[in-house]
């Protein structure tokens, strides 16, 4: 029980620290949200793939792997894991593999929010 | 004189302060909100992750797979009921930067784009931020695998 509640503690710290700093991005540079996003993704591509990542991710759980860099991340490991299963074509299909169902969803629910729900006019 | 100085001390020192605590605070606050919702929402992915791994029996992986589908199914309802938008004009980043503002990103602009319609309007504008993200995030990964592939192995 104390385990769990440490693990939403870090979860929480971490998880705001990625935020805030985003926050920071956004109102010190001239970057957008949409930058910030492309910037987190590849970011995290990166440390995941030079061993960075992994270690955040194992101390804080889903304050890492929520946050986009996680998600470059589980891109990142999924094209490794597919690449030392079946060899080069792995590092096409793992990235995707790993990280379909957020993207899949993403799609869809999108689609269906589109269907079901009329916009609310700008103000 | 003497008064006049006073003066313009103070007048210099009022200016100082407003310059030193104006941009600070709103980066502060907006930092702060970032910072609190943002965790609240990586919490929240904790949870739905535990469930999966202690109540559901996943590994890790498909706990993972689960939170990231619950997380973007609940932008895309809060985002439908106009609920998403109030949050994120609160929160800034915090809503940004975890895997709900990808797909606020998607849904967003889908829902929008409908009176232009199905095809071009909602089809095409799902990708407008989605489309960026993806082809930077996945053309490392193909070059992470490609790497690795000629070093390791």
């Amino acid at each position: 029980m104390l385990t769990m509640l440490l693990m939403y503690i870090k979860a929480f710290a971490v998880g705001g620290l990625f935020c805030l700093i985003g926050e920071i991005l956004i109102l010190k540079t001239k970057l957008t949200p949409a930058r910030i996003l492309v910037c987190y993704i590849t970011a995290g591509v990166i440390l995941s793939a030079v061993g960075l990542y992994g270690p955040i991710a194992q101390f804080a759980g889903a304050g890492a792997t929520v946050p986009l860099t996680g998600f470059g991340h589980a891109l990142a490991q999924g094209a490794i894991r597919a690449v030392q299963e079946t060899g080069l074509l792995g590092a096409f299909t793992g990235g995707l593999t790993a990280t379909a169902g957020g993207i899949a969803a993403a799609i869809f629910f999108g689609f269906l929010a589109a269907l079901c729900f009329k916009p609310k006019p700008k103000t | 004189m003497q008064q006049s100085s006073s003066k313009q001390d103070r007048i210099a020192q009022y200016k100082a302060l407003i310059a030193r605590l104006t941009p600070k605070s709103k980066v502060g606050q907006g930092a702060l909100r970032a910072f609190w919702v943002g965790g609240a929402i990586c919490v929240l992915g904790q949870v739905i992750s535990d469930i999966g791994t202690r109540m559901l029996g996943l590994t890790l992986m498909q706990a993972s797979s689960l939170t990231s589908v619950t997380l973007v199914f609940l932008t895309a309802l809060l985002t439908g009921i106009g609920v998403f938008d109030v949050i994120a004009k609160y929160a800034g980043a915090g809503t940004v930067v975890p895997i709900t503002g990808f797909a606020n990103a998607m849904v967003s602009p889908a829902m929008e784009f409908r009176p232009e319609g199905w095809v071009l309007g909602t089809g095409a504008r799902l990708f407008t931020i989605a489309g960026p993200v993806l082809v930077y995030g996945v053309s490392a990964s193909v070059i992470v695998g490609i790497v690795y592939y000629f070093i390791y192995l």
